[in-house]
């Protein structure tokens, strides 16, 4: 086995790791087990539910579906990249905001999803967002407050008004009786 | 600090204790956990569905490299799991499940040996290499071959394939009503077998810790201290020497509120080896041989009078329950459930039920999410609909006849509903599906050759089950209490524990809301504990609606107590009399003079860090524990569902284009929380009706083994969902919250059902079964226009 083990060097967060792993490793199982980037979820191991979407080259992937060998010399991004628990990115705030979490296990995912697709798309329809959220799963929310979440940051990117979405009003003061 | 403030935590919408973590990556899952030296399992599984099992042969798997060890069932030793009724025998028959197989597999992917390796790629590399020998068996597939003559027998203990068989509440003069009733409805109605299908698929870290002589097992499980009782039985262990532990979970929705053979295999292995061993499921394994759920099979006459009067309901239920009994609920489950709440919010004369459970050579049940009552309010709200079609009433008239309106309401099936508003929701459905412009909307696509239906579901769910409405399941584990405890620490930060178990409920923020109140502190300065039998005291877990019905007002007790003691403590440092004192926000004041005050951190000083200024007799610290139980019939929620589909006549495709739902669930603790219970639910509903069945081929092989197969919903079908909330306070709780966890996927299904037979009015095609596929609706309204033309010819 040992052999065949390989020498690595993956960009992850703006971090050069070097890895020794199997070839046939992939890169969430390397993220996860080997950096121990534990955000990045696995839901199927077959690239459909999309848990485990990360960043390469700015565009989402699906790290289950990359072995780490391939991802060498590109650019990786996860969920550890964006904000922290004390202080979260937009995306992060609108997730939480607009209640786009439950269980929170396909969330890395979706926030990875939706920062690939806002970079490309910044002024997305709904209907955009719709059709980009629906590449990956969740067993939760029924997604629509996962769209609302993502348009609402699209706004607020673009600085436009999102007064219009239903939890709005209710933001300062949720955020004031958890501060105070 | 807003000392002035009266404003309640319980009723906002306070955000989210768990986001931040779970936001960025900081949530804690199974299988986010890494133990020094830690070895994978991975479970070789039967590739039969019903087989004697001649040989296991593992050899050539041991000596693979990384390899630590092969285990069978001879190797281990285990005892299987029970779960018990206590039933006579023409009732119920008691079956075990083993930890892994022994003698026979019932079902493809039952656990035959698990493999232990130094890392998972290797433990899979030689699972595939351990060689099984088997003789197959005829499957028992279906519940018609189940309860055939000379059909296969799945276990020796029930001869005829049949694990319960319950006749309950046969009204007398039932059979005169139906013979002269005006109007009879006979339906024959069948549900599809789903995975309940959390994100986070099963998955368990063992280690044995010599320090505190534990079996310490990091476990996803709905139900910590269940597992723990069952896991020290079959290993042999004192329930002491088990510590079950539940990290952050991605979802369980019932797949995870029975014991898995397979946590036990973990823990039987890690003990063998004394050295960490993890396991996690694969998706493949989790669509076909975790717990799974939902098919159903109901004949039903039901008599109406001619002015739309409910008079009788005559049912039988058979459900297929796979290859084993689960614990703690048995393969009662289903048909338990569903011969105990079937008259549903209707008012009923007279009722008949027979339920059964028959095994079969598929993956065995669980609980999930709604337990029956998807189906039965299916089939109820059908029959609503088909009575409706041949008195000439409208789908509104018929059920506004026959709602339960006056509370407390008792019930032909002997129980007594507390007040809900099964009316009001109805009406504010109907007054909503008017105002969003429906019935034009279904009239223009008629005019322009489209189909568009409008389908209505009234339900309720009873919710906090206790000890007492359990127990007339006569489970031999009678679940229904909760304990709680809540502390405060010297700084006036406070710490509530409870048994119940948060994976996506919101626990730690409405738990937290409900203790913040009572004690007068911050929402942030509250932190609930759950999880770990090490720490949290005794309770029952996460299912049936129960955790802020039961736990919540548990919580609620404990929080109660302890402010019952900071008001004695603070009175007697105030020099004021104890019912001369009141908790504000921060502290104990006297009352009618608020600058005579002390605050939670005085208090809590002098009782951990002063003792000697305590009163005589009262003992330090801050403390407190409680119980909460339910000797009545529970509460029920209640919801009225209206679904608005187009049925695309090419392609056969079913469009939701429109859902409301009216929900009442008590008093909302967070009212966003529970919007997202009720859209996730009605997600989960919308997927059953139209798009998840778990298949299996004629030699009993799973048909979906990856998403690519098995069609969960993305977001482009499932549509916005528009909540409205009405408001019945539960009676017997201080916090006056029902459950709402289920609700949304009860009612879904019927409401997507009714509005596709809607959208096929007049061609002939009419649909009783779930899930309905574009295949279905196109083929039958071929049918339908084929058979129409023939006539015309």
């Amino acid at each position: 086995m040992s052999e065949n083990k390989q020498l690595l060097t993956l960009q992850v967060n703006g971090e050069d790791h070097e890895v020794i792993c199997d070839p046939r490793m992939t890169l969430v199982d390397v993220l996860r087990h080997e950096l121990f980037l534990t955000g990045t979820h696995v839901g199927c191991e077959h690239g459909v539910c999309g848990a485990c979407t990360v960043l390469v080259d700015d565009k989402p992937a699906r790290a289950c579906l990359i072995f780490a060998a391939q991802a060498e010399g590109r650019v990786i991004r996860t969920v550890e990249s964006l904000g922290t628990p004390e202080e979260l990115n937009d995306l992060q705030e609108e997730f939480s905001r607009h209640h786009g979490l439950q269980c929170g296990f396909c969330t890395p995912g979706m926030l990875m999803l939706a920062e690939g697709f806002l970079a490309e798309e910044p002024n997305p329809s709904r209907e955009q967002v719709r059709e980009c959220i629906s590449a990956n799963l969740c067993r939760c929310t029924g997604y629509q407050t996962i769209v609302d979440a993502v348009e609402c940051t699209s706004k607020r990117r673009q600085s436009a008004d999102c007064s219009g979405c239903s939890f709005a009003a209710a933001v300062p003061q949720n955020k004031e009786e958890n501060q105070a | 600090m807003k000392p002035n403030s009266t404003k309640t935590l319980v009723g906002s919408s306070a955000a989210r204790r768990e986001d931040p973590r779970l936001l960025s990556g900081r949530g804690r899952f199974v299988d986010d956990m890494h133990a020094p030296g830690m070895l994978h399992a991975v479970f070789v599984r039967s590739a039969h569905a019903h087989a004697r099992l001649i040989g296991i042969d593992s050899a050539e798997a041991q000596q693979m490299p990384g390899v630590a060890a092969v285990f069978t069932a001879e190797d281990l030793r285990l005892g299987p799991i029970v779960a018990g009724l206590d039933r006579p025998a023409k009732e119920w028959a008691e079956t075990a499940m083993p930890i892994l197989a022994s003698g026979k597999v019932r079902f493809v992917g039952e656990p035959i040996a698990v493999v232990v390796a130094s890392d998972p790629y290797a433990a899979e590399d030689a699972a595939e290499q351990v060689d099984v020998s088997y003789d197959p068996l005829d499957p028992v597939l279906g519940d018609d071959q189940a309860l055939s003559a000379g059909a296969p027998v799945v276990h020796e203990e029930a001869p005829q394939n049949t694990l319960v068989d319950v006749s309950l509440f046969a009204t007398e003069g039932i059979d005169r009503i139906l013979d002269e009733a005006h109007t009879v409805v006979e339906v024959d109605l069948r549900t599809g077998r789903q995975n309940a299908l959390p994100l986070e698929t099963r998955g368990a870290l063992a280690q044995w810790d010599d320090r505190s002589e534990q079996m310490v097992v990091h476990t996803c499980t709905q139900t910590p201290h269940q597992v723990r009782t069952v896991a020290a039985e079959s290993l042999g262990l004192l329930e002491r020497q088990v510590r079950i532990v539940v990290p952050d979970m991605g979802g369980g929705f019932g797949q995870k509120c029975v014991v898995s053979r397979e946590e036990i295999a973990t823990a039987a292995a890690a003990l063998r080896l004394r050295k960490p061993v993890k396991w996690i499921e694969d998706r493949r394994e989790a669509l076909t041989a975790a717990f799974l759920a939902r098919q159903q099979h109901y004949t039903a006459r039901a008599a109406f009078s001619s002015d739309g009067e409910f008079l009788a309901l005559d049912v039988d239920v058979i459900c297929d329950m796979g290859a084993y009994s689960v614990y703690p609920f048995t393969a009662g489950i289903e048909p338990l459930m569903a011969s105990a709440e079937m008259p549903g919010v209707y008012r009923l004369g007279a009722y008949r039920v027979r339920g059964r459970a028959v095994t079969t050579n598929k993956a065995p049940t669980a609980p999930y999410r709604g337990v029956s009552r998807p189906q039965y309010v299916l089939l109820l709200e059908h029959i609503m609909e088909r009575a409706a079609a041949e008195l000439g009433m409208t789908s509104v008239d018929i059920r506004r006849r026959n709602l339960i309106t006056e509370f407390p309401y008792k019930s032909v099936n002997n129980i007594t509903y507390d007040p809900g508003s099964y009316l009001e929701s109805l009406e504010l459905c109907e007054k909503l599906v008017q105002e969003r412009g429906w019935p034009q909307m279904q009239q223009k696509a008629a005019e322009e050759g489209r189909r568009i239906g409008i389908g209505y579901s009234c339900f309720s769910e009873r919710t906090g089950y206790g000890t007492g409405a359990f127990a007339q399941r006569k489970m031999k584990a009678v679940p229904g209490f909760d304990l709680a405890e809540a502390r405060m620490d010297f700084t006036g930060a406070v710490t509530i524990t409870s048994a119940t178990i948060n994976h996506g409920q919101s626990h730690e923020t409405t738990m937290s809301q409900i203790a913040a109140d009572v004690l007068g502190v911050e929402l942030s300065a509250v932190r609930l504990e759950q999880g770990d039998t090490e720490r949290v005291p005794y309770g029952w877990g996460t299912f049936a609606s129960r955790s802020i019905v039961v736990g919540g007002s548990a919580v609620r007790n404990a929080a109660s107590r302890l402010k019952e003691k900071m008001l004695a403590l603070g009175a007697h440092l105030l020099e004021a009399e104890a019912d001369q004192v009141e908790m504000h926000h921060g502290g104990v004041r006297v009352l009618g003079e608020p600058e005579r005050s002390v605050s939670h951190t005085e208090i809590a000083t002098v009782a951990y860090l002063q003792a000697q200024r305590l009163p005589e007799g009262m003992p330090p610290g801050l403390s407190e524990s409680d119980s909460f139980d339910v000797f009545n019939d529970g509460t029920f929620s209640n919801a009225t569902h209206a679904a608005l589909v187009e049925v695309h006549e090419g392609t056969g495709q079913p469009e939701i284009l429109s859902f409301l739902c009216v929900e009442d669930c008590g008093v909302a603790i967070n009212p966003q929380v529970v919007e997202g219970q009720a859209r996730g639910g009605i997600a989960q509903g919308i997927a059953g009706a139209l798009f998840e069945e778990i298949e299996y081929d004629a030699a009993g092989h799973p048909l979906a083994g990856s998403f690519m197969d098995y069609r969960t919903p993305t977001a482009q079908e499932i549509p916005d969902i528009e909540i409205h909330h009405l408001e019945t306070p539960c009676l017997f709780n201080e916090t006056g919250a029902k459950g709402a966890g289920e609700g949304g996927t009860i009612g879904a299904p019927a409401a997507v059902v009714n509005a596709i037979n809607d959208a096929c009015r007049g061609t002939g095609a009419e649909f009783s079964h779930v899930p309905i596929t574009s295949r279905d609706i196109h083929a039958a309204l071929f049918a339908a226009t084929t058979t129409s033309k023939l006539q015309e010819a």
